[in-house]
């Protein structure tokens, strides 16, 4: 009786996802009438996407709860190939994922399509295309075959390309969709490749074939090797990232907060479903590649996001970094569960799903942010922002709720995933390789040093973006942001703290995935009640992040109180200290670069500084300074040259003689003839 | 699950944590006396540091007219997190209930919010000073944090957990040996206690100089109670730092149960160990000169190489012994 009842609810959950893409497909409908009627597109187009959100989330957290699976079949696909559909609880976090995110995008798209409305961009396109990337990315998680995967793989990378690509009427914004196309589809056909290497040990293509395929070890890991690049290059995983920072900033904002947080998780489901549930026999080689890759990520990501001066590059870099933090705790979870301890194992694979949907909500909080900036003030460059705090108070706060938690600071949900990694690394001791040993702790390192860059990251862009004196008049007279964008941060920013708060709860969320995977789940992790977090064990660690923040906040206010009852409780307002010489003005401040120098001094060798001071017409002096991405010498640059090399070879063939080009295709025709015979 | 509901604990914990928020200006004062007794000053007396805390509570505010709302609440959240993060280092006793509130990574958090908070309102007014300040310590805090957790990571490797009260009952169980790991981890946390609390070298809390302040370039804007807010986390900071070292590494003398002689050993041991501690920044900061601010990140990959020496000679060497 139970078990039917189990059934009913993962079919509702199935249900409520098929509901999801309906909504989305009919948003970008709607927004196709959008082109005659503008409103359209505020009034229906983005409510809808809203609630595919909501379904979506609802749809997620039902798999999550039930932690049973669903599949059925789609009446598309090829006569011999038809679709497959599946939600289990892997699928349904990354619809949770995915939901959260819609939800508050779909909130602020109203107030942003508002002032689309009596300008030239075609309305229709931004909708149509934005209904159909969320299609494709509901419909890989929920893909259940290689087949569909791929289709709706390309279908979302294809429609975020002309996202990117839709205020094209700027020559940066052409090359970054380009960019953006080039690498989608490299990474596209690796992961075709994958597939394929998996489908001719399974014999078919829909995931349960795949899954119970015996492979090689060779074969297995040269499955492995396809996945982490295709899902790395879509992840942005340094060296292969270099399209991140120019094409997320390119999307209008809300587009940016869908492909920073949502789009990217969607390239961590497709590598954790092909490693872990389709490939299945984890080698622990792989996870010091992964390993490596990730503390890589993670270090260059945020050096790089730190040297910035445009917000939106500044937060698309930050992505960079977080990705690697995931791919930093996948590795352990393959290192630690493939080397026979899977209770370290069960836990890294949690923190880099909780990293994950850390990840999506306070990104996607962070762009929204920033696209509620560039609403009001037409303002990407941190170089002409300043004060922004007085005059968007509500996007300033909930902006800094995002800073605190992207900076792991407790008690806010990036310290959660975080401190859960510091602990799966810290039981490096149980491994018997001296190796691995030593790595575990230096990629530790490399965490606790890049967790601290990100705090200095953060406070640079609130802290120039929103505090002290605007400098510039535009960012002066910053217009207060539309209540639906207020509502979609604030939605975000309460979510951040409670993920934070409360990581017990989450955690018994995640764990049927560990199930799922790994086979294994987690020992009570509630050994002292549930306001102690205490993931190994009581006496190795405990956090009761509850109670931390219970005792800051009463803190504040005692010792707020306590100073208010004083005889002296006033306050009085006077001019800032000036040493007695002329009153502060804006141009006195710190700037974003002047703030990052010391920093970008001490690790001088990993960047190319392209500095130089230009006279301008009239007379004054202007300082450029450009922080230069070295991959692009070390790696684009070579591949780019040589290809137009091997180009101009190529055209030599091309002679202009029709005789030329008939011996050619009699010569292909014989090769050709000669290999079937 | 019994022990973290009766009073008991919970009275002490509330008591330790005003201890040492009324030590602070102690440590400070008698660094302070100690540092003019070897320039040959007399120097003020050790409760010189309370009667100016209590001069600054005593005085107006003033805030100034660009100043946001987090300017006013910046200096209350500095304090609770630093405060907070003190009350968490065991200072007399061990294995209170705190202990299974934070561990020692939650405790580097702590601080780093309250850093944080302190370099946001030394932005917030737009002055220059304020954001050299907020850069500088932003760089400093980048370099020493990392550390600051591997000489940690180093002590929760050994002691296979990161709550101070196992690690601290894991050194007093165990025999005395000297193990090179820590020893490692001692002299990095040593350097990077000096850098975290703003003393010399890398920074000088008594100067004013535009050019080489860092903590004081941060709170030049804060008068008042807010000032001393600022100035006792400061201080609080100290004694965490001083507390911390000496705890973890020579734990002995403190109370491990809720007697009264073992609570007033307790207290004696650790106001002694803080005093030496004192007394040898003291030395530290008469003999050495403040480094150039570039001279400081060669200072920090210092106390980092040590702390990462300390923890690759305890994977490497000494795990299974």
């Amino acid at each position: 009786m139970a078990a039917e009842g189990r059934l009913v609810t993962m079919s509702t959950a199935l249900a409520l996802a098929m509901s999801a893409i309906f909504c989305a497909l009919g948003s970008a409908a709607v927004a196709l009438a959008a082109s005659w009627r503008p409103a359209l597109l505020r009034l229906l187009a983005m409510p809808l996407l809203g609630v595919a959100g909501l379904a979506a989330l609802a749809a997620g957290l039902g798999a999550l709860i039930v932690a049973g699976t669903a599949t059925t079949q789609l009446p598309l696909g090829l006569p011999w190939l038809p679709w497959h559909i599946a939600i289990d609880p892997l699928a349904g976090f990354f619809l949770v994922v995915i939901g959260i995110v819609t939800v508050a995008v779909g909130c602020y798209g109203v107030g942003y399509a508002r002032s689309l409305e009596h300008g030239r961009d075609s309305v229709a396109v931004l909708g149509g295309f934005t209904g159909l990337f969320l299609t494709g990315m509901l419909l890989v998680v929920l893909a259940a075959d290689a087949f569909l995967f791929l289709v709706s793989w390309e279908l979302m990378s294809l429609s975020s390309y002309f996202l990117v690509a839709f205020q094209h009427d700027q020559a940066a914004n052409r090359r970054a969709a380009f960019l953006y196309l080039l690498m989608a589809h490299l990474s596209g056909l690796t992961i075709l490749l994958g597939f394929g290497v998996l489908a001719a040990f399974g014999g078919a293509f829909d995931f349960g074939s795949l899954r119970v395929a015996e492979l090689t070890p060779l074969w297995a890991s040269l499955a492995f090797t396809l996945a982490l690049l295709g899902f790395g290059l879509k992840a942005g995983l340094v060296p292969l990232h270099a399209w991140l920072p120019e094409a997320h900033p390119a999307a209008p904002s809300h587009i940016s907060a869908l492909m920073s947080a949502v789009m990217l998780k969607v390239a961590v489901y497709g590598f954790i479903r092909v490693v872990f549930d389709l490939v299945g026999d984890l080698q622990w080689q792989w996870g010091v590649v992964v390993l490596i890759l990730g503390s890589l990520s993670a270090l260059v990501g945020i050096l790089y996001a730190l040297v910035q001066t445009d917000l939106k590059r500044l937060l698309a870099y930050s992505s960079v970094e977080n990705l690697g933090v995931i791919f930093v705790a996948l590795g352990l979870s393959l290192l630690f569960y493939a080397g026979g301890h899977s209770l370290p194992g069960t836990l890294a694979l949690i923190a880099a799903l909780y990293h994950t949907l850390n990840h999506a909500v306070f990104k996607g909080l962070l762009f929204l942010g920033a696209g509620a900036i560039l609403h009001s003030t037409h303002e990407r460059d941190l170089e002409q922002m300043g004060g922004l705090l007085r005059r968007m108070p509500w996007t300033g706060w909930f902006f800094l709720v995002g800073s605190l938690s992207i900076a792991a600071l407790p008690p806010f949900n990036g310290f959660v995933s975080e401190w859960l990694t510091f602990q799966v690394a810290l039981q490096a001791w149980q491994l018997e390789s001296g190796v691995l040993r030593t790595l575990i702790p230096i990629a530790a390192a490399v965490l606790a040093l890049t967790a601290a860059l990100v705090a200095a990251c953060f406070v640079k862009a609130f802290g120039i973006a929103f505090l002290g004196q605007a400098r510039s008049r535009h960012v002066r007279r910053a217009r207060p942001e539309p209540v639906t964008m207020r509502l979609a941060l604030g939605l975000l920013a309460f979510t951040c703290l409670a993920l934070g708060v409360l990581p017990t709860l989450v955690i018994g969320l995640i764990e049927p995935i560990a199930i799922q995977l790994l086979g294994q789940g987690l020992p009570p992790m509630t050994d002292r009640g549930w306001l102690w977090f205490t993931p190994v064990s009581a006496e190795t660690a405990s956090y009761s992040a509850p109670l931390v923040l219970l005792v800051l906040v009463l803190l504040v206010t005692l010792v707020f109180w306590g100073l208010q009852w004083g005889s002296v409780g006033r306050i009085r307002r006077c001019d800032a200290w000036d040493c007695g010489l002329a009153p502060p003005s804006p141009r006195m401040q710190y700037s974003a670069t002047a703030f990052a120098h010391p920093l970008r001094r001490v690790f001088a060798p990993l960047f190319r500084i392209d500095e130089s001071v230009e006279q301008q017409e009239d007379g004054r002096l202007r300082y450029r300074l450009q922080a230069v991405d070295r991959t692009w010498d070390l790696l684009y640059r070579p591949i780019a040259r040589s290809v137009e090399a091997a180009a101009r070879r190529v055209s030599h063939l091309q002679s202009g003689h029709v005789r030329a080009y008939l011996g050619w295709t009699l010569a292909t025709l014989l090769v050709l003839l000669w290999l079937i015979s | 699950m019994a022990d973290l509901v009766t009073p008991w604990p919970w009275a002490l914990v509330i008591a330790q944590g005003f201890l040492c928020a009324a030590l602070a200006p102690w440590l400070v004062g008698w660094v302070r006396l100690i540092k003019a007794r070897l320039q040959n000053r007399r120097g003020p007396s050790v409760w010189q540091a309370y009667r100016d805390l209590y001069k600054l509570f005593a005085k107006e505010a003033r805030v100034a007219h660009t100043a946001s709302p987090l300017f006013r609440l910046a200096p209350y959240l500095v304090f609770a997190a630093t405060w907070l993060a003190a009350a968490i280092v065991p200072l007399v006793v061990v294995n209170l209930p705190t202990a299974a509130i934070a561990d020692m990574i939650v405790l580097v958090g702590l601080l780093a919010l309250a850093r944080v908070f302190l370099a946001l309102a030394g932005m917030d007014v737009g002055t220059a000073f304020g954001g050299q300040g907020a850069s500088r310590e932003m760089l400093i805090a980048a370099l020493a944090e990392p550390a600051l957790l591997v000489a940690i990571f180093t002590l929760a490797m050994t002691a296979h957990s990161t709550n101070l009260a196992s690690v601290i009952d894991y050194q007093l169980a165990a025999d005395i040996i000297v193990r090179p790991s820590f020893l490692f981890a001692l002299g990095g946390l040593l350097l990077l206690a000096i850098a975290e609390t703003g003393r010399i070298p890398v920074d000088n809390p008594s100067t004013h100089l535009e050019l080489t302040m860092v903590h004081e370039a941060m709170i030049l804007e804060y008068s008042g109670r807010h000032l001393a807010l600022m100035e006792w986390a400061a201080q609080i900071k100290l004694l965490l730092y001083g507390a911390l070292i000496a705890n973890l590494f020579v734990p002995w003398g403190i109370a491990t149960d809720l007697s009264v002689t073992g609570l007033t050993l307790g207290l004696v041991a650790i106001v002694v160990k803080l005093a030496l501690l004192g007394a040898a920044l003291a030395i530290a900061e008469t003999v050495l000169a403040k480094m150039r601010l570039f001279r400081v990140p060669d200072y920090l990959n210092l106390a980092l190489l040590l702390a990462l020496l300390g923890l690759l000679i305890h994977v490497i060497l000494e795990v299974g012994t």
